[in-house]
């Protein structure tokens, strides 16, 4: 079972093929990336910048971070390709879990 | 088995990391552990924001005093580009450049490092000028054990990731350890994505007040 | 190898035991590890309702009862129900699914490694200067407080063997998800691998709550954080939040299997299939989900207030509907099936009014402005018997008589069983039925003793003669379990002659390798699909070939070992004693030694070659 993926018939003009789609998929990768940069400095800017209201800064910066987070998952982690419904469904049934325990510690624990 | 055969750039298959059944279930397993790890820090984060700024008196520092852009900036800084190397290593990896793959690491392992010297000048900083120690306040507690945390994975995911490195420095690649890499920079992603909630969560909105 | 343990040795066996890394040997170290402490776990219950027996009673002191129902609770729930649902779960998945083994051998026996540590710390806690004594719960107001290294030992004890489940959890969930054989889609999985799956990820998310819980409990205690601490600012509500989301997850994690177990037997012993199978399927998902947004419900008197209260209420009633959904499937299995009454069969149909008497309290629970009544009473405490042995004790002991002969090659005694099954059940209605009673008249939990006069002895009394009823009863099984394993009297494949499922399709116990060849699944309850169709094997699904194998390792013992080391010097610590430090020190070296040793290490595994299984003729498939 050593490999279990069927190359094509001529592996040079397969090789040339993957070679070429792994480039382009590391070009995204670069251009997600400058997104993420991009996005911190916008947090970070909008923290030291005085004169924001922080009614206006903090759902924008979580935006940030979320959207961020997203970048990670499906672009570095992979997640957009093909196979990976099995793995959502339980990263985001943990997040479910996460984000209600997030809120009843915010909520009902005698603040 | 013979998964620690060599393979040439014609043979490699196109995702080495489930190119066999061990490979597919350490690979499913890891995301799984991951999905658990998310619960893990939610419930961190969800303890500090119930304890922030919860503090015995009136002289004990606030999240306002402590934090400072800049530090939390280098920081943030280092950690997203350690994911874009490592991000680089599995990209030669996939195309079979074991040399390629090694130096990548050993950017992403160096950028980690500094990380977590940074980290450590932080809380050192926060315990000899504010006095804001582990035991001084609830949030002092809540505060050093959510980064605490997150420094704890860097530091397991380094070692991780240098013993990787040393193990298979003269044998290269296989469909043995290409899954292990493979996982290993999945981890180091996730304490990435960990890392924006905390610079966000923790740093910029206790900035914000 | 186990195909030459007959020619080894004592010690050689307990070698390949301590080393196995093979599902069905896990499954036996799961299975005597969790009857011996539930064994323990029933002594403790026994010197409960021996001091409650009778009013102003002194056989134990209030000191030592608070430590005897902490231990308890914390034995039977950890120690003795998680394991044994373990076993069940080793023993029978991998066949259900037509694997050869789990996804990840090697951390499987790590799981249980782990889990054993952890419980043999947690009970040397009465040797060392005495038990945890803050309730199973451990809330942090009282825990704090509590002297002595009682709760040091209830978190780290609790924090190894949570770890060993969380990893059992994962292994189980990519088992089922990478290992199922040909043909076996999620639709025709057994209600019992479902029931696994379900809670698997139940597990995936609850006990990382419990980590946290623990590990700052652990600081509080022992590194002087201030989380708990409300002069430093702490918040004790945060600790019983953390406890029940990881806390009534677990009570599903534990009654979820025992439904899948049931709905074998009703199958199996019915000659009928589960009525509604994709209903079980939906409900059992459904409960599961349900499970994580009900948690408060424990705490509905703490002052959460009335939009919580209310929100959690609704929500705790609304799992009545899918639990309503189960019980009327397995009415509606037996209904218009040839009905053949094994013991497996009677703890299946004593289960059903039984568990829904659990489950009616449990609404009645839930309704939050009654509960102010109920709370902290033995209506509680009756209701959680209710279900957890009504439920879950019910069935495993079922699940433990119905796999016996796959698990050991050998069927228990139906007539001794059926004495167990009738003392067991009337000695459990004996003993809480009433409680619900003591519990409305006033009786609050928890307590050592009980004046005279209250109009409580009577009804105490009633409680421990049916507590000795249901002692009689586990003693009749485990004296069955050593006849039956003396006379060993060999079965085939399908010991009850109804096996419906992969697992009945090959011998008992099953080859190392399980399957020769893996096999065809062609419908919901394959076996029984091609019985119907005049064969007695399943079609293989793949040519004869080699067979690869994991080795064994010693070194899952030696990671938990070294955890087990460095917390007795963890727990030391506190006391500012200076050989504790080296312990820690020993203790993790053996474990991340292990752990690099394993990781170093290049393990591929073996293979069993083809031309060995085809002299294996009598280990059943074919050339």
């Amino acid at each position: 079972m050593a490999n279990e993926q069927s190359n094509s018939a001529n592996p040079n003009v397969d090789l040339k093929y993957r070679r070429k789609k792994n480039a382009e998929e590391m070009k995204h990768q670069v251009i997600s990336f400058t997104l993420m940069i991009f996005f911190t400095l916008i947090a970070f800017a909008a923290v030291g910048i005085e004169g924001f209201s922080h009614w206006f800064i903090k759902p924008v910066i979580l935006l940030l971070a979320a959207v961020q987070v997203v970048f990670q998952l499906y672009y570095f982690m992979h997640m957009k390709h093909k196979g990976h419904g099995t793995i959502a469904l339980f990263l985001f049934s943990g997040l479910a879990v996460g984000l209600i325990t997030v809120l009843v510690f915010t909520t009902i624990v005698w603040l | 088995m013979q998964s620690d055969e060599r393979f040439t750039d014609a043979t490699w298959p196109a995702s080495p990391e489930k190119a066999t059944l061990e490979g597919k279930n350490k690979y499913l397993g890891f995301w799984l552990f991951l999905g658990g790890e998310t619960v893990l820090f939610a419930s961190l984060f969800a303890t500090y924001l119930a304890l922030k700024d919860k503090v015995p008196n009136g002289d004990a520092a606030l999240a306002k005093d402590l934090f400072e852009l800049p530090l939390t900036f280098v920081a943030t800084m280092l950690l997203l580009t350690s994911s874009l190397t490592s991000v680089y290593a599995m990209y030669h990896m996939k195309n079979n450049h074991f040399k390629q793959m090694q130096a990548w690491l050993v950017i992403t392992v160096a950028l980690g490092f500094a990380f977590l010297g940074l980290e450590i000048y932080e809380f050192n900083h926060y315990v000899h000028e504010y006095h804001h120690t582990f035991t001084s306040s609830a949030f002092g507690s809540a505060f050093y054990t959510l980064v605490g945390f997150h420094g704890g994975h860097v530091a397991f995911g380094l070692m991780w990731i240098i013993s990787l490195m040393v193990r298979n420095a003269r044998r290269g690649l296989n469909l043995y350890n290409a899954p292990k890499f493979y996982v290993a920079s999945l981890y180091w992603h996730f304490i990435d994505v960990v890392w924006v909630f905390i610079f966000t969560v923790v740093y910029l909105m206790g900035m914000v007040g | 190898m186990s195909t030459y343990a007959n020619k080894k040795g004592f010690g050689a066996t307990i070698w390949d035991y301590l080393t196995t890394v093979d599902h069905k040997k896990i499954a036996i170290l799961y299975l005597i590890s969790g009857g011996l402490f539930f064994v323990i776990g029933g002594l403790e219950a026994m010197f409960i309702r021996i001091q409650l027996a009778i009013p102003n009673n002194d056989f134990v002191s209030a000191g030592f009862y608070n430590e005897i129902l902490t231990m308890h609770g914390t034995t039977m729930i950890f120690l003795a129900a998680m394991p044994l649902v373990f076993a069940v779960m080793n023993a029978v998945v991998p066949l259900q699914i037509g694997a050869r083994d789990v996804a990840f051998p090697f951390l499987n026996s790590l799981g249980f490694w782990l889990f054993f540590f952890g419980g043999i710390f947690l009970n040397l806690s009465w040797f060392l200067g005495g038990a945890p004594d803050a309730g199973w719960t451990s809330y942090a107001s009282l825990s704090l407080h509590s002297e002595g290294h009682g709760i040091d030992f209830y978190v780290l004890g609790l924090q190894i063997s949570g770890l060993g489940t969380l990893i059992a959890g994962i292994n189980f969930l990519v088992t089922i998800i990478n290992m199922r054989t040909p043909g076996m889609t999620y639709m025709r999985m057994p209600l019992f691998t479902w029931s696994t799956f379900v809670v698997s990820a139940l597990i995936l998310f609850a006990f990382p709550p419990l980590t946290v819980g623990l590990v700052l409990m652990m600081f509080d205690r022992m590194f002087g954080s201030n989380f708990f601490d409300v002069a430093a600012g702490g918040n004790t509500i945060i600790w019983e939040h953390l406890f029940w989301i990881f806390g009534h997850p677990e009570v599903y994690i534990l009654i979820l299997p025992a439904f899948g177990i049931f709905s074998e037997i009703f199958a199996t012993f019915s000659r009928k299939r589960l009525f509604g199978y994709s209903s079980m399927v939906f409900a059992t998902v459904l409960i599961g989900f349900l499970g994580f947004m009900v948690w408060a419900h424990h705490m509905f008197t703490t002052g959460l207030g009335p939009i919580a209260n209310a929100i959690f209420a609704v929500a705790t009633m609304a799992i009545a509907v899918p639990t309503g959904i189960k019980i009327f499937n397995w009415i509606f299995t037996m209904w218009g099936g040839s009905v053949k009454f094994t013991v497996p069969m009677l703890y299946a149909v004593a289960f059903i009014p039984t568990f829904t008497m659990g489950g009616v309290t449990g609404i009645m629970l839930a309704s939050a402005p009654a509960d102010y009544q109920y709370h902290d009473s033995y209506f509680v405490v009756a209701h959680f018997h209710y279900v957890i042995v009504g439920g879950v004790v019910l069935g495993l002991l079922a699940g433990i008589n119905f796999y016996w002969p796959k698990m050991f090659g050998t069927m228990l005694n139906e007539k001794l069983g059926q004495i167990t099954f009738w003392t067991f059940l009337i000695g459990f209605h004996l003993t809480f039925f009433i409680q619900h009673f003591l519990g409305l008249m006033g009786m609050p939990r928890r307590v050592f003793t009980f004046l005279d006069n209250q109009g409580l002895n009577t009804g105490n009394m009633i409680s421990t003669v049916g507590a000795f009823l249901m002692a009689f009863g586990v003693l009749v099984m485990v004296i069955n379990i050593i006849i039956t394993s003396v006379k060993n009297e060999k079965v085939g494949n399908d010991p009850w002659g109804d096996g419906r499922t992969l697992e009945w399709a090959i011998p008992s116990p099953p080859p190392f390798y399980n399957f020769k060849q893996l096999p065809l699944v062609r419908g919901l309850d394959p076996y029984w699909v091609e019985k119907m169709e005049g064969k007695t094997e399943m079609t293989p699904a793949e040519p004869l070939g080699d067979i690869h194998m994991p080795n064994s390792s010693i070194l899952p013992l030696t990671i938990a070992f070294g955890l087990f080391v460095a917390a007795f010097g963890a727990l030391y610590n506190m006391d500012d004693k200076t050989w504790t430090l080296p312990i820690i020190i020993v203790g993790l070296l053996i474990t991340f030694g292990s752990m690099l040793i394993r990781s170093v290490k290049d393990d591929h595994g073996y293979h069993i070659h083809k031309e060995d299984l085809m002299d294996d003729k009598d280990k059943g498939g074919k050339a």
